[in-house]
């Protein structure tokens, strides 16, 4: 059975190769055979040092099929006959025979036993250059995706060769926006590549106030410096500026560390150095003389060490008075690596513009980020503008009514997959399930505690640490997430600093809502003038037939329900946990507090204060938001000293009723 | 004993202070007792009927007793409630633990450079110190606040005066501007959680989230078991509890202690009649934070461990939920509520008692001691304003003073004339 099948398969392969080497033969002489040839050697060693000519050549060819030897060498899909060395594009039909098709015309040449054929496998490093060379045909492509993925590529990782094939195809390019994105390419890379000195200054002040991140990325290398020292300062023109030794920008010690690198001075000796020098030179109980007992001190390991020079069995080391005195001797300078001086200074005077630029943008965004922590700060403190600003009554619970709401929203997400259907009834679910919970503990709990303002703080707190822990219990301690509809997602960016998400948008246009909403409530409905009256006088109210109990259950769960929809959107702009309330609560008193109780224009002014003043600080010390949130505090508790009653104060008898 | 006691300050003048106050005297009868039959029911220096680690855990409660005796002096009788005092303690406790870590590393350190061929330099020393301490939060040298870890009475010194200065310029600050009521208390409620977040940052100095270990080991006295170190902490405990009570006693009795509760019952009255309420005020919120923080500095070597979530707000909130259970406005309440609270928490969620089975759903009280302890809170502060020492009153047949159905004013709790005697 095997006797048989080796020998058929001998046949076919003799028959193949018959059928083969006459159909080979007529492609040799194609120009794109050609040139593969004369450069077969080093595409068979297929070697990332030495490939690189056979990719130039098919690259600056002008033939059409050198687009088609890159993509198919790239896909591993190119062979090369052991026989004729011609070079073939084949798929592989089975393990064992490939389809191979002539490169010159796309024409199939016959199936054949692979045995006759080397398959090339380039390894990443030549598929790197390949790709690097197919830019340019793709830059020419008639689908502007693939010419758009093009310059994509080219972005993630240009070099020389692209500048030539973007220059190429500037002029031909018809869509609009992509033509803007390959005149800035080139100029971005003139700037990088570019042969003289004067092409490279017309590029990059052609960048003059740009905001780009890439165009910031592509200067800042041209005026990298490096610090030296000389004895005088030299004369060169890529000496920017002279520096002082021994100040923040030239700390002491790196200056010496510069002199000793340079030569021009002797290395001093660390500590640990010193200490492993006098260990290898005890001898019995004393180094050089000296008790070995008595080395406890800094100062007597320095003497030891002298000794042990005047020995000469150590090498001497720099004192501080030779370093001082080295320092003194010689000029420290910055020298510029970047670029020749002239391409330096004119990146330097265009990054200054740049700086300023981006320092007003920035300044725009912090803004716009203090906005919407400020956004987030009133849902926040809103349902307590109501129940403390205008009832009086302290709810420490009310970090737990967000909560809920963020829950309730968690909740219906569980059940509702749609996320914008979702979060549409998560809405007035949470302001249900929270007015109901208002509601009822202001039934239970607050009606029997009015006029004792700390026995309510003390009771609310209660009912505060127990709805903590039945969250916890419920839903456990790790984050549920509360997820925003897809129209929600990305942001909206005015330029590449400045951008805001859609989410804060959303949080900051609901903060507004929320805003007239509570102005319309108060101001315009007979409920609010009732609140108003109850909040004046019960018993003058009272007597004009309101009912001031159910008056200040309705308000209560008014401002309940709110804090329920406030816990939704902060729930979609943070993680839903059960200590998310507890997180805002402090924050909210003192916005209210600082703003002044009992008016909603005071809150907002002081959500402002409090957001502005948060991220002002974080700007100052980025790197720690806790700091940011410290400060913040001792400064309100420093403002309520001189504004006890806020910014905005009521005057009058309002103040102590 | 009589109403006429505190009706005629004279007259009371003339008897001794603990024949006019025989509940100090009970009170120091009871902790006595108490601290001996631990003595002698201890594995250290008796029978070895009750564990090291519960001689802990009892320790740690007079050290809350303490604190919540402070916690009464300040908003029971005074009126302020602090939600700061238990920032105090951590304070007091940060101050020793300082102290404790650096001379136990110290002596490691030493004893491992002891080793090397030189002997080591003060600078190796203290750097040695500086990595071991700090290495966990990616630091080597130490922070300023550091300066004088080396020397106990300098720490010691920083337990009083810390936390003393701390509330002296927040009191003076927060009072001066007659922030009062329920804004004082979210202002010291701020505080707290100022110094939390700040004591949370890895470059605080205090090593951040991970706070003070290793504190039950005393420097130099790792010969002495621990069965012996947690008795002498007990003493020193119940010592400090005892002297603070009488301390607590001697200052709301007399002229003092009345203008005190004439704060709390109508602050703007006591200032029309010429007391500097201010005055007042800071004395005791000062003291009050001075006593919280020795009794911090007593509580965290039993501890162990100090970080900064014991800081937390909700730290001091608890404490409020202690005296108020207990009763506010007598100082035994204080210690009583203190005491039952603590321990009924360190059994429930040290998952000793029992699940309730209930068939669809098994209570496990690990979860569910916390609601508990809230809604009973609520209902304390509804129903039993008076505290758990209001039982006292019942079994005395006292009637609180009959205002003729007018609100008892900003503390329902007090029973005003009689308290004095208590």
């Amino acid at each position: 059975m095997s006797v048989f099948r080796r020998f058929c398969t001998a046949l076919l392969s003799a028959l193949l190769i018959l059928v083969a080497l006459p159909l080979a033969a007529q492609t040799a002489d194609a120009p794109i055979q050609r040139l593969l040839q004369d450069h077969a050697e080093i595409i068979a060693k297929s070697s990332r040092r030495t490939i690189g000519p056979a990719i130039d050549a098919l690259g600056a060819s002008d033939l059409a099929q050198a687009q088609t030897v890159l993509e198919k060498w790239q896909a591993k899909e190119m062979w090369f006959n052991k026989d004729t060395g011609l070079f073939v594009y084949a798929e592989e039909i089975d393990r064992k025979t490939i389809r191979a098709f002539d490169f010159d015309d796309g024409s199939e040449i016959g199936e054949f036993d692979d045995k006759g054929f080397k398959q090339l496998k380039p390894n990443s490093g030549i598929r790197g250059l390949i790709g690097a060379a197919l830019v340019q045909f793709q830059l020419k492509n008639p689908d502007p995706t693939v010419r758009a993925a093009a310059l994509d590529s080219i972005e993630r990782d240009a070099d020389a060769t692209h500048l030539l094939a973007l220059r190429a195809v500037r002029d031909g390019e018809t869509d609009a926006a992509l033509a803007m994105r390959i005149d800035r390419l080139e100029r971005l890379l003139t700037i990088r590549f570019a042969d003289t000195d004067a092409e490279r200054i017309a590029a990059i002040t052609s960048f003059e106030g740009d905001l780009g991140v890439d165009v910031r990325a592509a200067l800042n290398p041209l005026v990298a410096t490096v610090v030296d020292a000389a004895a005088a300062l030299p004369e060169d023109a890529d000496v920017l500026r002279t520096v002082t030794p021994g100040t923040d920008l030239l700390p002491a010690a790196q200056a010496y560390e510069i002199l000793v690198a340079g030569g021009l001075a002797p290395p001093r000796i660390s500590r640990a150095d010193q200490k492993a020098a006098l260990i290898d030179n005890i001898q019995g109980t004393t180094v050089a003389g000296i008790e070995v007992a008595s080395l406890d001190a800094q100062d007597a390991r320095d003497l030891a060490y002298a000794a042990l020079v005047r020995q000469g069995a150590v090498e001497e080391a720099a004192t501080d008075a030779d370093v001082a005195r080295a320092l003194e001797a010689h000029v420290f300078f910055e020298r510029l690596v970047g670029g020749a001086p002239p391409v330096a200074l004119a990146a330097q005077a265009v990054l200054d513009g740049i700086e300023a630029k981006v320092a007003v943008n920035q300044s725009i965004d912090l803004g716009l980020d203090a906005l919407s922590l400020a956004s987030i700060y009133f849902l926040a403190a809103i349902g307590l503008a109501i129940t403390f600003g205008v009832m009086g009554v302290i709810n420490m619970a009310h970090g737990e009514f967000i909560m809920m709401g963020a829950y309730t929203g968690y909740v219906v997400q569980l059940f509702v997959p749609d996320y914008t259907l979702s979060i549409l009834l998560a809405i007035p679910l949470a302001f249900a399930v929270t007015f109901g919970a208002g509601v009822a503990m202001e039934r239970l709990v607050i009606r029997r505690l009015y006029h004792r303002p700390l026995e309510t703080l003390l009771a609310t707190f209660g009912i505060s640490i127990a709805l903590q822990q039945l969250a916890k219990n419920i839903f456990g301690t790790q984050a549920r997430p509360l997820t925003a509809p897809g129209w929600l997602d990305g942001s909206l960016v005015f330029n590449d600093i400045v951008s805001i998400s859609y989410i804060r948008i959303a949080i900051f246009v609901l903060a507004l809502l929320f805003l007239a909403l509570f102005l319309i409530v108060m101001n315009r409905t007979r409920l609010g003038l009732e609140v108003r009256a109850v909040t004046q006088n019960p018993r003058m109210a009272a007597s004009m037939g309101i009912n001031p109990d159910r008056i200040n259950m309705l308000t209560f769960g008014f401002g309940s329900g709110i804090a329920g929809i406030a816990g939704v959107a902060i729930g979609l702009y943070a993680k839903v946990t059960s200590e998310m309330g507890a997180d805002y609560i402090v924050q909210s008193f003192m916005t209210v507090v600082v703003g002044g109780v009992g008016n909603i224009w005071g809150t907002l002014l002081g959500v402002t204060m409090v957001g502005t003043l948060q991220k002002g600080i974080e700007w100052l010390n980025p790197s720690n938001t806790l700091a940011a949130q410290t400060y913040m505090i001792l400064f309100i508790i420093l403002f309520i000293q001189f504004r006890p009653r806020g910014i905005i104060a009521l005057k009058g008898r309002a103040v102590e009723a | 004993m009589t109403d006429t006691t505190s009706l005629f300050p004279k007259y009371a003048k003339s008897r001794p202070f603990v024949a006019r106050h025989p509940s100090v005297l009970i009170f120091l009868v009871c902790l006595a007792l108490f601290t001996l039959g631990v003595t002698i029911l201890s594995e250290g220096f008796g029978i070895g009927v009750i564990s090291t680690s519960f001689i802990k855990t009892l320790g740690k409660t007079l050290c809350l007793c303490l604190v919540a005796l402070a916690m009464d002096l300040v908003w029971g009788y005074t009126g302020i409630l602090s939600l700061g005092h238990m920032a105090f303690f951590g304070i007091g406790g940060y101050a020793i633990g300082m102290w404790l870590m650096y001379a136990r590393t110290e002596i490691i350190v030493v004893q491992s450079l002891a080793a090397a061929p030189l002997p080591p330099t003060p600078q190796e020393i203290s750097d040695g110190i500086a990595t071991q301490i700090f290495g966990v939060v990616g630091a080597s040298e130490f922070p300023p606040i550091w300066a004088f870890a080396h020397s106990l009475p300098l720490q010691l010194a920083a337990v009083v005066l810390v936390p003393g200065l701390l509330a002296l310029v927040f009191g003076w600050l927060a009072f001066r501007s007659r922030v009062t009521g329920v804004y004082l208390s979210i202002l010291t409620q701020a505080m707290t959680l100022a110094l939390s977040l700040y004591l949370f940052q890895n470059d605080s100095g205090l090593r951040g989230n991970n706070g003070l270990s290793g504190l039950q080991n005393l420097p130099g006295l790792d010969a002495v078991p621990q069965d012996t170190v947690s008795m002498w902490f007990l003493w020193a405990s119940a010592a400090a509890l005892g002297l603070g009570y009488v301390f607590a006693a001697w200052t709301v009795s007399g002229k003092f202690g009345s203008v005190l509760r004439a704060i709390r019952d109508n602050e703007a009255r006591v200032r029309f009649l010429g007391y500097s309420v201010e005055a007042y005020k800071l004395f005791i919120f000062t003291v009050t934070a001075i006593i919280a923080a020795i009794a911090g500095a007593l509580y965290y070597p039993q501890a162990g461990i100090i970080n900064p979530a014991e800081i937390a707000p909700i730290a001091s909130i608890y404490l409020a939920v202690w005296v108020a259970i207990g009763g506010r406005g007598r100082l035994y309440g204080a210690v009583i509520g203190a005491a039952f609270v603590s321990l009924l928490s360190t059994w429930f969620t040290g998952g000793q008692a029992p699940d309730i089975n209930l068939g669809v759903y098994t209570v496990q009280w690990v979860d569910w001691w916390t609601i508990l302890l809230g809604l009973s809170f609520v209902a304390v502060t509804l129903f039993a304003p008076k505290g758990i020492g209001g039982i006292l009153d019942l079994l005395e047949q006292r009637r609180s003073p009959d205002r003729h159905g007018a609100d008892l004013g900003p503390d329902a709790g007090a029973l005003r004339e009689k308290e004095a005697d208590t």
